[in-house]
Formats: C-alpha cells, structure tokens, sequence
C-alpha cells in the first residue's frame, strides 16, 4: 500500500527533518520503501514550506506526492495552501496553536477529513522548554494517529538524525507527542 | 557488511566519489547540486583528499584537469549555467585524454532559468557542447541508489579510457532523499600507469587505443597539449596523418568499447505495440505508467538509458523491434529524441513527449500519451 504524506510549516519550523525521520524510520527500521521530497527556492525561506514523504510496502517508482493521504499543517498559510489536494476521506492533524482549522471548514466538510488537533508547539514549551522541537513532539502524534511508522523505528530514527548531545530531549518530545492523542 | 542509508541524491554522489577513489574536487556550488560540494568540503579532507572552493567554472574544469594529471581521481559537479562555462576545458580534457567525472544535476534552462527545478536540458551539451569531434560517455541515474553507483561507474570509466565522463543527474534525483544500499566490496578501476622505458610514448598509438597515464612527478618526461600532438605529445598540427590518427584513436577507444559500455534495462518490449524509451528521473514515472498499462492489457513495455552516450544503438533497436510506436519521455524539448528516432525511425513512429518548466511528468501524463498513440 501507498500512503502520501505531506506536512506543511514556516521555514525554520523543522518540517524538513520530521520528513525525513518519517522517511527514515519507514525504509531503515520497519522495512518498508519510502522516498522523501521538498520544495526548495524562495518560498521555502521564511513563508510556506512543504515536505513530502511517500511510504510504502512495495518499491516506489513515481516519487512525488500528488493527492495526500495524510497532511499535517503546523502553520496557518500552510494549512490553506497546501490542503488543495489531500483525498477524500484523508486525515488532517493540526497544531490548534498556530492553525485554525475554521479556515478550511468548507473543504474539511465537502471531501470528509477526519482532523486531529495536536498542539505540538504548546506541548514544546510548555512540557520540554524547547519551543524548537515541536516538530518531534508532532513526529510523536503522527506516529500514534496514522500508525505509519512504528513507535520503536520512530526512536531510532530520531535517534539517528539529531545532533548528538539532544537525543534524550528529542525523545522526551516524540513521548510528549505521542501522549497527546488518544 | 553492507550499510544502508537514508540520504539526499547528491550526499549519495559525493558518497560514490569517495568511494571510487576521488581525492580532488574543485568546484564553484550551484543550485541543484551544491550538496555534492558541501558533502565532499566536509568529507574529502577525513580521506587525505582536497577541495577547493574555485572561482568559477571555467577555472574549476582547469584545477581538476591538474588534479587528475598530479595522479588524483578528480572531479567536479555543476548546473547548466556551470557546464556551458566548463566546454572550452572540457574539449582540452578529451585531446589531453585526461580522466575526469563531470557531475551535471540539470535545472531548468537556457541561461540561470530555474535554479530548483528539473531538467533534462543539458544532454546534448553532454555531446557536443565543446566543439570538434570526441566520443563523451555519460550516466543517468534514476534513483538515489544509481546516483552513488553511476558516479563509481564515472570513475570506472573515465580510469579505463582515458575519458571525461559526465553523470548526467536532474534535480529530482539530486534532492531526493531514498535508501541506498553501500555494499562492501565495490569494484573499482585503478588508473593504468606506464612502464619506464628508452622509447617510452606518452601518447602510444597502441591497439585498444588507452595508452597508461603517469602522473606528474613520476618521473616521465611528458608534454601535455591541447594542440594536435605526435605519440611523443609534442605538437605537429600540419600534418593531416598526425590529427587523423589521434582523434580517430581518441574516439574509436570508446565506440569499439560500446557493447562494454553501453546499458539500457527494458521491461515487458518483446511483445510490446509501444515502447517507452526514458533516462533519469522520468524512468520513475514511466515504470509506473508502463506497469499500470499493462494491468489494463495494453501491450506496452520500457526502456531506460542507463548511458546515453555513446548512445546504445544496438539496444534501443532491439527493445523497440517490434513496436509500432515508440514515445520519449524527456524534461527538454527534444534532445534524445533525435538518437531514438534516429535507430528507430524505418520500423516504427517515434513521439516525443518533452516536458519543461520543471516537474516530473506525472504516470497519468504518460498514460494518456501511450493511449493517444495506441496500445489499446
């Protein structure tokens, strides 16, 4: 099976390297094929920025995300640009503290999102003092919500993609993320 | 015991250049493909190799032309913008018969066009962009894997016949990140070095037309021009026997070599309507389109370039034997095109579907090619 992944943020949020420990997590711990993307130029200083990861069971030719699965918007610009093309019957999961989903209201209700709210930046400040890793605390909520990695390749991935000296804080935050939804 | 990574394109490059033997980069960083530079400024020092940051391309091409003749595997990775400034070096580098891996991660183009989008618009440049005549061999990888194992096959062959040898990679498998595979043994060629001798000829008229190479320094007395030059290397530019035989040797070392060279990898063409022929990153979309034909029963099969040059005759003829039509996918407007419908062109009909402004074509593109032109 082939799931899109598409998450969305301001530049300088991280969005990049959750991609990537998705990415790395999927091929390099659980066994499965994945590919990551992103947008590079202009509009991934400081606007929009967008990462795209594609997981799957079998090997994977196209490598683009076309038509999201799975779209995780930790900005509000992000969540109106980039949710044009997530499926029907998709999952939305939102930071409610740099988001607001009422903007999207009409597309969530026409195509069936289901929306989950994790307040990843809330989580990082409050719970770890780093507002800087709410992109791992939200690493930690996609893994409990969309099941597409484990919770075991999600550590070791994380693990191997922080800088050293972080590892202990970073896991802290993907537990923090991991207990926000049920 | 084999490691596996998860990384970019172009760490994977850099990762295969290393691996290869490569202790010489210069370069001057461009958008797509300053990652290859900013991998090996960290990484060639660890291994006692050297990176220098040139001042522009032209000059870039000229440091690794020293490099490789001061005995180092030497190589350097640009964009369009870079390759067009890199020709006058690069025609130099084939009558000096200097081994040399040109990376060239295609952006969109003519001029600085678009800096972080895809292309396949360099590929003729590949051939033909330094003037003269010269036999280049080029790679396309279409996966993050080939990227790491085409850039050792670059060293391979440039090592082996005294070639520049161009990896020609595109944006989209130069930003990628995807597993890759580093196995433990990895074959790698190392540079032939002469024997010293009283009559020893730096530029031997010798029968698989590869004569060794010493490195400054060895101890050898050798001159190195640009200049048609004798099998001693000294210059005789009147003489139209001297330039005949030289550049007859310098591209017969490499068309004689075809059947070693050359790669193409097909997929369901035996009984196949229609044939669709691609390289680089449009493969991954291809393989799709193809596979989701077929589940619909339309005869439809592939063929990817591995080489595109010297372009493999031989091979896209067969594959494409029995097609009624044939369709290039490429990111230009027509480049290799013309070398598929040039074996092509007395058995089937051969389309081109040429994409640019910079995104991959999609499989449902290429479906709707393959069903406009047939295989229903």
């Amino acid at each position: 099976m082939r799931t899109e992944i598409r998450i969305g943020g301001f530049g300088g949020q991280g969005v990049i390297l959750a991609g990537i420990i998705l990415g790395k997590s999927a091929c390099l711990f659980d066994g499965k094929e994945a590919v990551q993307t992103q947008s590079y130029g202009p509009e991934a200083r400081g606007g929009a920025s967008k990462c795209e990861v594609v997981i799957s069971d079998s090997e994977i030719d196209y490598p683009k995300v076309l038509t999201p699965d799975i779209f995780i918007a930790m900005s509000n610009e992000a969540l109106v640009k980039y949710i044009v093309d997530l499926k029907d019957n998709g999952t939305l999961i939102v930071d409610p503290g740099t988001t607001d989903v009422e903007d999207v209201r009409e597309f969530i209700d026409e195509h069936n999102i289901k929306v989950y709210e994790a307040p990843a930046t809330k989580t990082a400040t409050d719970e770890i003092g780093l507002k800087i890793v709410a992109n791992i605390v939200m690493v930690g909520a996609i893994t409990k919500i969309t099941k597409v990695i484990s919770k075991e390749a999600a550590i070791k991935a994380i693990e191997a993609s922080v800088p050293k000296g972080t590892e202990e804080k970073n896991i802290k935050a993907f537990e923090a993320g991991y207990a926000l939804v049920e | 015991m084999a490691e596996e990574f998860f990384i970019q394109g172009n760490e994977a490059c850099a990762k295969g250049a290393i691996a290869a033997g490569c202790r010489f980069f210069a370069g001057y960083p461009i958008t797509p493909s300053t990652e290859i530079a900013e991998t090996l400024a960290r990484e060639l020092p660890k291994v006692g190799g050297s990176f220098v940051q040139m001042e522009d391309e032209i000059a870039s091409a000229g440091a690794i032309i020293g490099g490789s003749w001061g005995g180092a595997k030497s190589m350097t990775a640009t964009s369009g913008p870079g390759i067009s400034l890199m020709q006058e070096n690069i025609g130099y580098a084939f009558m000096s018969e200097t081994p040399i891996v040109i990376v060239d991660v295609q952006r969109g183009s003519p001029s600085t066009a678009q800096p972080t989008m895809a292309a396949q618009g360099d590929m003729m440049q590949a051939r033909w962009g330094s003037h003269g005549d010269y036999e280049p061999i080029a790679l396309s990888p279409s996966s993050v894997q080939e990227f790491f194992d085409f850039t050792i096959k670059a060293f391979n062959l440039a090592e082996e016949y005294r070639v520049p040898v161009f990896v020609m990679a595109d944006e989209v498998i130069g930003h990628m990140r995807e597993k890759i595979v580093v196995e433990e043994d990895i074959e790698i060629v190392a540079r032939k070095r002469p024997e010293k001798s009283d009559n020893y000829l730096p530029f031997e008229n010798i029968e698989n037309g590869t004569t060794p190479m010493p490195a400054f320094g060895d101890g050898f007395n050798i001159h190195v021009t640009g200049l048609t030059h004798d099998e001693r290397g000294y210059p005789d530019t009147n003489n139209p026997e001297t330039h005949d035989k030289l550049i007859q040797r310098i591209c017969d070392k490499v068309l004689n070599n075809k059947d070693k060279i050359c790669s193409v990898k097909t997929k369901d063409c035996e009984d196949a309507d229609v044939v669709v022929v691609s390289y680089g990153g449009p493969v991954r979309s291809v393989v799709e389109a193809v596979a989701k034909a077929r589940a619909d029963g339309k005869k439809v099969g592939y063929a990817k370039i591995d080489t595109p040059w010297p372009f493999p005759d031989e091979q896209i003829k067969e594959a494409c034997a029995n097609a009624k039509d044939v369709i290039v996918v490429e990111m230009n407007l027509g480049q290799m095109y013309y070398e598929v419908d040039r074996v092509c062109k007395r058995d089937a009909n051969v389309h081109l579907m040429g994409k640019i402004g910079g995104l991959l074509p999609t499989p449902d593109e290429i479906l709707e090619q393959i069903d406009r032109i047939g295989g229903n």
